[in-house]
C-alpha cells in the first residue's frame, strides 16, 4: 500500500479503505461493482439480453412485412388485445414495433457494446493499470442503463402503448403521442447521462493512467478509437440531451418550442411561434456523431485483430489515428445530410452534401490501411479474425450506399426508402455488430479465462455473414423500387405488390439470422464451464492486457510490474526469432540503445510497414 | 494486496489529479448542454421578432440583480473555504463554505420568489416562447445550484465530525463546478432580464 501515490481527488479516498475492500460482499461484488472488468461483463450481459428483445421486435415487424394480415405464429396469441387482433399485428403496433426496434438496438444495445463494454474492458486492461479513473463514476454509468430500459419500455404495460413515433422521435407527433412517447424521453435521457459520465471517465482515464514508458502514440488502436468517441460522446451526447429536455418541457409543460405556428390537434394548446425543425437540428447534431460512437470503437477493435491474425504490424498507424479524429471532427458538422427533405435552403443542403462526402476520405484512408494490413500477412481465419474481415467488407458497402444518399439530388428519391434501411444495417449491424462480435472473441479468453468453441463460433459466424447479406442486401433493391420505410402493409400499393416475394425472402432470412445468435450466446455460457482454460497470451498478441493473467487478477488486474517500451504492433519483425514484441518486455541492451535513437529522431517504434502514409 | 494484485497507480500522467481533470472535461459537456438552450433561445427570438422586446418586461431585474450579486459573492466565499481547508483552518473553512451555501439557498429562495410572482400573473411556460425558454433555462440552471447544494451540505456536515474534512482536492472541484454554475448565471442575467427590456434604456 506504501507505494500508493494517492491523488488528492482519488475515488477510493484514503490508503486504508482500499484495504476493507477485500472482505466485499456478494452485492458489492456482482452487482454494485466498482472493478471494470465486473461492469464491463454487466454491459456485455445487459447488452446481449437487449439484442435478442430488440431482435424479437424486428422479427415482429418482419412477418407482417412479409405475411401482412396473418397471424403472429406462437406469440401471436399471446399479446395484448391492444397490439394485434386475432393475432394479427395492428398498425399501431406496427409503429410501436419499429421505434422500439431501433431505439432498443441503438441505445440498448449498440452504444452499450461498443462503448460500455469495450471502453471498460479495454482501456484499463491496454494501458495498463489497475481501474479507471473513477470507479464509482463507473458504477453508475452502467446502473443508469436499467432505469433506461424500463422508461423505454413501460409505455408497452400502458393503455396507450409504447412510443410510436420513430427511434428519431420528431415532434409533433412525439409531443402529442401520449404516455410511451413522455416516458421514451426520460429514458433517453438517463442513456444520455449513462453515456456522458462513460466519457468523461474514459477520457480522464486514457490522460492520466496510462503505464509508465507509454506515450499516446504507443497506445493500440483500440484505446485510441475509445479516446476519440469518448471526447464524441462528450461533446455530441449533451445537446442530445438538451434537445430531450425542451422536449420534455413540451410534452408535460406545454411551452409549444417544437410545434409549428397554427397547429391544432387534439387539446394541444398551441401557442405559437415553435419551430419543429429545429428539434431536428439539435437531434442530429447528436445522432450523427452517434453513428460514429456506434462505429469508431469497433474500428479500433478490428484493426488490432487484424494485425495480430496477419502477423504484421497495422499499416499506417499514424495515419489510422489521424482518420479517426477526422472522421469525428468531420462528424460534427454533417448532420444536415438526414433532413435534405425536411425543409432546407438547398444552398446549406449543399454545404452538407460536400461535407458528408468529404467523410469518405478518410474511411477510405482506413479501410485501404486494413487492406494494407492484410496485404502478405500471414493470415489465420480464426473466429475473431472472420468477424473482423466480415466487419470491413459491410463497413464498404455501407459506406458506398451512404454516398449515395449523400448526394442530395439523388437523397430525395431514396430517402424514407429500405434503402435508408438497407444503410443502416449494413454500417450498424454489418459494421459495427461484427466488429463487436470480433471484439468479444477476442477478449473472450482474457475476460472469462477460458476459450470458446472454436467450430460453433465458426457456424454462428459463416450463418450470421451470408443470412446477414441475403437479409439486408435486397432491401437496398425495395429502396431503390420506392418501397417506403414504416409501413405496415406494403400490398395495399399496387406498385409495390412485385415485391412481395422478395420481402417474404428476406422475413425467411431474417428468422434464421436472428436463431444463429443463440448459437453464439450458448457457446458463450457453455464455454465459462467448459472452455479449455486460456493462457496469458492465447493470440500472441502485443498489447498490455495479454501481460496480465487470463482472467486479470480480482481487483488490479496484472500481478507484475508493467512498463511499456514500445507501440503495440512489433509483429514479424526481421531476424527475430519469435514473430511478435510484446509492449511490455524489456529490450535488451543494444536494442534500448537502438530504440531511443529512434525515439529521439520521432519514430514512434514501428516496425516495417509502420507509418507508410 | 491480496490475491497478488499490484497496486499500478502512479502520478497521473498529466500533473493534473483525477477529479480535476475529470470536472474539467464535465464542464465541457456541460458547456455544450447549455449552448443547446442557448442555441434555441437564438433561433426562438428570430423566428418570432419583437416578441421578446414585448415581453420581457414582465420580469423582475431588481430580483435578478439581487442574486446575481448572491451568487457573485458565493463564488468568492467558496475561494475562500478552499483557501482555509489548504491553510488547515478549519473554524475558516465552515465558515466560508457555510455562507457559500447560505448564498446558495438564498438564490433559490429568491428563484422561488421569483417564480411564483409570474405564476401569480398567470405566467408558465405555455405563455409564449420567451417564456418557455426563461422557465426552461432558468429552471435547469436551478437544478444546477441544487447539484452544488448536495455535496456541500456532505462536507459541511462531515467537517464537524471527529475526523474532519480535509480533502482540499474535492472542495476544489467542487469549485470549479461552482465557478461554472455561477458563470452560466452570468449569461443568463442579461439576456433574459436587460436585453430585451426597453425600460432599460442603457440596453
Ligand atoms: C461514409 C460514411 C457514411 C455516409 C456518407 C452516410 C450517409 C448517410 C446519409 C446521407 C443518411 C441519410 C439518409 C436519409 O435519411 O435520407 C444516412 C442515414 C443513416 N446512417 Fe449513414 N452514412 C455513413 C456512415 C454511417 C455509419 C458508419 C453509420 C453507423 C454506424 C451510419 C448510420 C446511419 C443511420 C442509423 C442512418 C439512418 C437514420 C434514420 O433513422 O433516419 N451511417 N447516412
Ligand atoms: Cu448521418
Amino acid at each position: 500500500m506504501e507505494a500508493v501515490v494517492t491523488s488528492p481527488v482519488e475515488e477510493h479516498g484514503h490508503g486504508h479503505e482500499h484495504d476493507h475492500e477485500h472482505h466485499e460482499s456478494f452485492i458489492r461484488k456482482y452487482i454494485f461493482s466498482t472493478d471494470h472488468k465486473t461492469i464491463a461483463k454487466q454491459f456485455l450481459g445487459s447488452a446481449l439480453f437487449f439484442l435478442f428483445v430488440g431482435g424479437a421486435m424486428a422479427l415482429i415487424l418482419r412477418w407482417q412485412l412479409a405475411y401482412p394480415g396473418e397471424a403472429l405464429p406462437l406469440i401471436g396469441s399471446m399479446l395484448s388485445d391492444r397490439f394485434v387482433s386475432d393475432g394479427v399485428v395492428q398498425p399501431g403496433f406496427f409503429m410501436q414495433m419499429t421505434t422500439m426496434h431501433a431505439s432498443v438496438m441503438i441505445f440498448l444495445v449498440i452504444i452499450p457494446l461498443a462503448v460500455g463494454f469495450f471502453g471498460n474492458l479495454c482501456i484499463p486492461l491496454m494501458i495498463g493499470t489497475d481501474d479507471m479513473a473513477f470507479p464509482t463514476l463507473n458504477m453508475f454509468s452502467f446502473w443508469l442503463v436499467p432505469p433506461a430500459a424500463f422508461f423505454l419500455m413501460i409505455g408497452f404495460f400502458h393503455e396507450s402503448g409504447a412510443a410510436a413515433a420513430g427511434w428519431t422521435h420528431y415532434p409533433p407527433l412525439s409531443v402529442i403521442g401520449g404516455f410511451g412517447h413522455y416516458m421514451w424521453t426520460i429514458g433517453v435521457f438517463f442513456v444520455g447521462f449513462s453515456s456522458i459520465l462513460g466519457a468523461v471517465n474514459y477520457i480522464a482515464t486514457v490522460l492520466n493512467k496510462r503505464a509508465p514508458g507509454m506515450k499516446m502514440f504507443d497506445m493500440p488502436l483500440t484505446v485510441w478509437a475509445l479516446f476519440i468517441t469518448a471526447i464524441l460522446a462528450a461533446l455530441g451526447t449533451p445537446v442530445l440531451a438538451a434537445d430531450l429536455a425542451i422536449l420534455f418541457f413540451d410534452q408535460f409543460f406545454h411551452s409549444s418550442f417544437f410545434i409549428p405556428e397554427g397547429w391544432v390537434v387534439a387539446d394541444y394548446p398551441n401557442n405559437g411561434g415553435g419551430q419543429p425543425i429545429l428539434f431536428q437540428h439539435l437531434f442530429w447534431f447528436y445522432s450523427h456523431p452517434a453513428v460514429y460512437i456506434m462505429l469508431l470503437p469497433v474500428m479500433g477493435v478490428a484493426s488490432d485483430v487484424l494485425a495480430t491474425f496477419s502477423r504484421k504490424p497495422v499499416y499506417g498507424y499514424k495515419a489510422m489515428v489521424f482518420a479517426i479524429m477526422a472522421i469525428a471532427f468531420l462528424g460534427f458538422i454533417v448532420w444536415g445530410h438526414h433532413m435534405f427533405q425536411s425543409g432546407m435552403n438547398p444552398l446549406l443542403g449543399t454545404t452538407f452534401m460536400l461535407s458528408t462526402i468529404v467523410i469518405a476520405v478518410p474511411s477510405a484512408i482506413k479501410t485501404f490501411n486494413w487492406l494494407g494490413t492484410l496485404w502478405r500477412g500471414s493470415i489465420t481465419f480464426s473466429v475473431p479474425m472472420l468477424h473482423a474481415l466480415a466487419f470491413v467488407a459491410t463497413f464498404v458497402v455501407g459506406g458506398l450506399s451512404g454516398i449515395f444518399m449523400a448526394a442530395a439530388p439523388a437523397d430525395v428519391f431514396i430517402h424514407d426508402t429500405y434503402f435508408i434501411v438497407a444503410h443502416i444495417h449494413y454500417v450498424l449491424f454489418g459494421g459495427s455488430l461484427f466488429g463487436i462480435f470480433a471484439g468479444i472473441q477476442y477478449w473472450y479468453p482474457k475476460l472469462f479465462g477460458r476459450r470458446q468453441n472454436e467450430t460453433w463460433g465458426q457456424i454462428h459466424f459463416w450463418l450470421t455473414f451470408i443470412f446477414f447479406n441475403l437479409t439486408f442486401f435486397p432491401m437496398h433493391l425495395l429502396g431503390i423500387g420506392g418501397h417506403m420505410r414504416r409501413i405496415s402493409d406494403p400490398n395495399v400499393y399496387d406498385f409495390l405488390k412485385p415485391f412481395a416475394g422478395m420481402n417474404e425472402f428476406i422475413t425467411i432470412c431474417a428468422i434464421i439470422l436472428g436463431f444463429a445468435q443463440l448459437i453464439l450466446v450458448v457457446n458463450m455460457l457453455m464455454s465459462f464451464k467448459l472452455g479449455k482454460k486460456a493462457s496469458r497470451n492465447p493470440w500472441r498478441a502485443n498489447s498490455l492486457e495479454w501481460a496480465a493473467p487470463s482472467p486479470p487478477v480480482g481487483h488490479g488486474n496484472f500481478d507484475k510490474p508493467l512498463r511499456s517500451y514500445r507501440g503495440p504492433y512489433e509483429f514479424s519483425l526481421p531476424g527475430k526469432k519469435r514473430d511478435y514484441l510484446p509492449q511490455w518486455k524489456k529490450p535488451a541492451k543494444s536494442e534500448s540503445a537502438e530504440e531511443s535513437a529512434k525515439q529521439a529522431a520521432g519514430g514512434n517504434g514501428q516496425a516495417a510497414g509502420g507509418g507508410g502514409h | 494486496m491480496a490475491h497478488g494484485a499490484l497496486t499500478l497507480d502512479h502520478e497521473p500522467v498529466t500533473g493534473i489529479p483525477h477529479g480535476k481533470l475529470g470536472m474539467w472535461i464535465f464542464l465541457a459537456t456541460e458547456i455544450m448542454f447549455f449552448s443547446g438552450f442557448f442555441a434555441t433561445l437564438i433561433v426562438m427570438n428570430h423566428a418570432n421578432p419583437g416578441l421578446f422586446e414585448e415581453t420581457a418586461q414582465k420580469l423582475s431585474w431588481q430580483l435578478a440583480l439581487l442574486n446575481t450579486v448572491v451568487l457573485i459573492s458565493s463564488s468568492l466565499t467558496m475561494a475562500l473555504s478552499i483557501l482555509n481547508l489548504e491553510r488547515k483552518d478549519t473554524k475558516k473553512f465552515q465558515l466560508f463554505l457555510g455562507l457559500t451555501l447560505l448564498g446558495a439557498f438564498i438564490f433559490l429562495v429568491v428563484k422561488y420568489i421569483e417564480y411564483s410572482g409570474k405564476f401569480a400573473l398567470d405566467i408558465t411556460p405555455e405563455t409564449n416562447v420567451f417564456y418557455a425558454c426563461y422557465f426552461l433555462m432558468t429552471g435547469f440552471h436551478g437544478l444546477h445550484v441544487v447539484g452544488g447544494i448536495v455535496p456541500m451540505v456532505w462536507m459541511l456536515g462531515k467537517s464537524f465530525t471527529e475526523a474532519g474534512y480535509t480533502n482540499v482536492g474535492r472542495v476544489e472541484v467542487l469549485g470549479l463546478y461552482w465557478h461554472f454554475v455561477d458563470l452560466v448565471w452570468i449569461f443568463l442575467f442579461p439576456i433574459f432580464y436587460l436585453l430585451y427590456n426597453p425600460t432599460l434604456i442603457i440596453f
